[in-house]
């Protein structure tokens, strides 16, 4: 349940207001707003946010991840975006499974391409809908994903 | 990284008669390893696909494996132009973190500021002589190179490296800044805006160098803001997009300086909006000096700061943590937080996530120059070939940066 502290944000009340299931969680830690939202609802979250005139969250800085092995859904897919206009951050984050996909957000922001590309040679996320998901860092043949926790520093021997 | 000579693209140029021309990784034009991928027809990009990758080495990855004050100087590597940037950036994200745990002293927040223009001197001098050089004006190079050098002597008085300087340590700066380096600084200021018109008359109104710049390399405020590109090239289109400005860090908020803007948003004008920013550099670091304030260089923090060295002789509990955090490091609260601040090619930002140990759990680099070199396949599509050299300049990428 999203608290009513949180529920001040306008950004919080907007999506709930829009769809009360597509927010799971919420937290401001050391004045970062971070917000979990439901996979199945997140493109067309994306696209409220970014349209939306009063949120207008046109800027997306970064898409990466975190691996928490082996908790359950293992992967957070984390995204920070900005408003150029508001001048104001905000986390979100989707979590999922490695045989899971995440929806790519290219069509909301096109810039959203490559960091998608990343994350996946990386953690091995697939993004559905991503018009060219392919190794981007890594060599095309290379075995595994590297920012994996179970991953080693050295790589396999 | 992938062997595009293979994919679908080869294949669809060669049924429609284009040429694939491949320029890079070894191509002096590219700044570094860049391999860009063009189907031409005649002289005009149909299509360009920029392949990276050839830099990348794990930085990320290695970050997980050491304690936090060990990261610092991984961060140098990344943007080689501007590794106080990169240091600041890290240590501002790690110092959000640890909160209320310590206070960094004004002294140390003025010479961060004053060191991190100082690097956007260096970088944009490095970006106006290579692009000046791609070009074909040779001698703005050799002068451009002539003013770093001394910026450099300048990093070495404080840092003891021209480049991998790592000064900047969570809790303050590594060292007290030496004596004679405000002096230094002074000097350098005294003869450094003239250099600029000097760079200027070579340049600004040089037909060659108008002629090859004006209005290519063109997109829409919409377009780039969408596909992530920040620094002076959303600046050129109008956007006085400056997180300096608009998300004050490190006391910045203390300083005066204009934004600079142009609304052509063509490759002559980032030149110019780059010009301008080195004369508001050099304001920034003009009252960085004047307004210097007295005081400790470090944070008080026991556990988290090194303690000075004449402490450790007749204190035991500092000699304690001394040895601590150089054998253990120090613990950082559990959370994540995002720090982004405005480096030279745009924002950088640092996003840590820690789960309570004395190491990072997950470390995550946004650059500038990955952002705008998505960027570039649009700015170069339907324009010639010479103009991709002119574009690749005019985005200003260092390819440590791109692929970290």
């Amino acid at each position: 349940m999203i608290s009513e502290e949180l529920q001040q944000f306008p950004v919080v009340a907007r999506l709930l207001a829009w769809n009360a299931a597509s927010v799971l969680e919420g937290k401001v830690d050391r004045n970062e707003l971070t917000l979990v939202l439901d996979s199945a609802h997140w493109l067309e979250a994306a696209r409220l946010l970014q349209s939306d005139p009063e949120l207008h969250y046109d800027f997306l800085s970064t898409v990466s991840a975190v691996d928490w092995y082996p908790a359950d859904p293992r992967f957070e897919v984390v995204y920070h975006l900005y408003s150029t206009t508001r001048h104001d951050w905000l986390r979100i984050k989707v979590r999922v499974n490695a045989d899971q996909e995440v929806a790519s957000v290219t069509p909301v922001w096109p810039g959203a391409n490559w960091y998608e590309r990343e994350t996946f040679d990386l953690f091995g996320i697939r993004f559905a809908g991503h018009p060219d998901l392919r190794r981007i860092m890594m060599p095309d043949d290379w075995e595994g994903h590297p920012l994996r926790k179970d991953y080693p520093v050295e790589g396999y021997r | 990284m992938a062997d595009i000579m293979d994919s679908p693209v080869v294949e669809a140029a060669e049924q429609s008669g284009h040429l694939i021309l491949n320029m890079g990784p070894q191509h002096p034009s590219t700044h570094g390893v860049l391999r860009l991928v063009l189907e031409i027809d005649g002289e005009t990009v149909i299509k360009a696909t920029p392949e990276i990758g050839y830099l990348h080495t794990g930085i990320e990855k290695m970050a997980e494996a050491k304690m936090y004050q060990q990261v610092v100087p991984l961060t140098d590597r990344i943007d080689y132009l501007a590794p106080l940037s990169n240091n600041l950036c890290y240590v501002l994200a790690v110092e959000k973190l640890l909160g209320d745990k310590l206070e960094v002293p004004r002294k140390a927040q003025w010479t961060r500021v004053l060191l991190n223009e100082l690097s956007r001197l260096n970088s944009h001098l490095v970006w106006l002589g290579s692009h000046a050089l791609d070009i074909g004006a040779m001698s703005v190079f050799l002068y451009c190179f002539r003013e770093r050098e001394e910026i450099l002597k300048i990093f070495e008085m404080v840092a003891g490296q021209r480049m991998m300087t790592s000064y900047f340590r969570i809790g303050g700066l590594a060292l007290e800044p030496p004596l004679g380096f405000h002096e230094r600084v002074r000097a350098f200021l005294s003869t450094f805006p003239s250099k600029i018109d000097e760079y200027e008359n070579l340049l600004t109104y040089n037909s060659i160098w108008v002629g090859r710049t004006r209005g290519i390399g063109v997109l829409t405020t919409e377009e780039l803001i969408g596909l992530g590109v920040t620094g002076p090239c959303i600046r050129a289109t109008g956007v006085p997009l400056d997180l300096r400005k608009t998300n004050p860090y490190s006391c910045y908020d203390e300083f005066q300086f204009d934004v600079p803007t142009r609304t052509e948003g063509d490759v002559y004008a980032r030149y110019l909006v780059r010009m301008a920013e080195m004369r508001e550099s050099v304001k920034i670091i003009q009252q960085a000096l004047e307004g210097m304030p007295e005081g400790p260089f470090k944070a008080e923090a026991a556990g988290i700061v090194l303690p000075e060295r004449e402490q450790m002789k007749y204190s035991i509990e500092s000699l304690i943590y001394h040895f601590k955090i150089v054998t253990e490091g120090f613990r950082v609260p559990a959370g994540e937080a995002y720090q982004a601040i405005e480096s030279p090619r745009g924002q950088m930002g640092y996003y840590v996530v820690s789960d309570g140990t004395a190491r990072p759990y997950r470390v995550h680099i946004r650059t500038a120059s990955f952002g705008n070199l998505q960027a570039l396949p649009a700015m170069i599509q339907g324009r010639l070939l010479a103009d991709v050299v002119a574009i690749i300049g005019s985005i200003d990428i260092v390819l440590g940066d791109v692929d970290r």
